[in-house]
């Protein structure tokens, strides 16, 4: 546990992928710190939950291409870094079989919200703002 | 004291860190599937957002934001540390600072988040 003590996972030796996910962990989760507190606090802050429906995000939200490229950028942002941090605690905690089959459901839930989130955000019929 | 062992603040960071991390993964998965909803099926969306305005909704939106906000400060220090080694020795005096952010940025929110349940 001590590896763990003082600061997060230790950076991979040996460069390669594992190098590389872990850059992009410090990376992506810079962006996040902006982007998803910045979420955060308009959905819950600026605007209440009670206001947000269908209709409001179809009418209001993404009536601007600024709000869909920003949730758009969010998404991205944060499958990756939520996705591989997963992965981190999938690998600390199992192995062999159970540790891939794990895995492989793990990548296949992140494709379908790739898409099924890309999907609704770029395909939303635009209603410009009255 | 846990079995004997003294558990240090490090340690705790990393499994506050962790146990967010894990939470804030398992809403991003609802999160994604309801916004497609409000895509393919607005009806069914409205009645989950019913369920997140609801006060229940609004407890769970509270731990959510406190544990976005944990994990973002927290994901800071370790990132300082990751890049300016010798700040490793503050890393108490960081993980501190990290929660008088925390009560500093995270009451007023909760107020704001919280007050629609005793109709402020």
């Amino acid at each position: 546990m001590s590896r763990y003590s003082r600061v997060g996972r230790p950076k991979p030796q040996g460069g390669g992928l594992e190098l590389a996910i872990w850059y992009m962990m410090r990376l992506t989760g810079l962006a996040l710190f902006v982007l998803a507190l910045s979420h955060f606090l308009i959905v819950h802050l600026v605007v209440d939950p009670s206001q947000q429906s269908a209709d409001w995000i179809q009418t209001v939200r993404w009536s601007s291409m600024f709000w869909r490229a920003f949730d758009w950028l969010l998404l991205m942002m944060v499958l990756f870094h939520a996705f591989m941090g997963v992965r981190t605690v999938v690998i600390d905690y199992t192995r062999g079989g159970a540790r891939s089959a794990l895995l492989m459901a793990l990548y296949l839930t992140g494709i379908v919200l790739f898409v099924i989130g890309t999907m609704v955000v770029m395909t939303m019929p635009v209603v410009p703002k009255a | 004291m846990i079995n004997g062992y003294r558990i240090g603040e490090g340690m705790l960071a990393w499994l506050f860190h962790r146990i967010s991390g894990v939470a804030i993964w398992a809403f991003v998965v609802l999160h994604v599937f309801d916004i497609y909803l409000a895509g393919s099926n607005p009806g069914l969306y409205n009645d989950l957002l019913g369920f997140y305005a609801s006060p229940f909704g609004r407890i769970l939106e509270t731990l959510l934001g406190a544990g976005l906000l944990y994990h973002a400060l927290n994901g800071a220090r370790i990132i300082i540390m990751d890049f300016w080694p010798v700040m490793t020795r503050y890393n108490r005096i960081m993980w501190y600072i990290c929660w008088v952010i925390f009560v500093a940025v995270g009451l007023p929110v909760a107020y704001v988040i919280l007050k629609p349940i005793w109709g402020a």
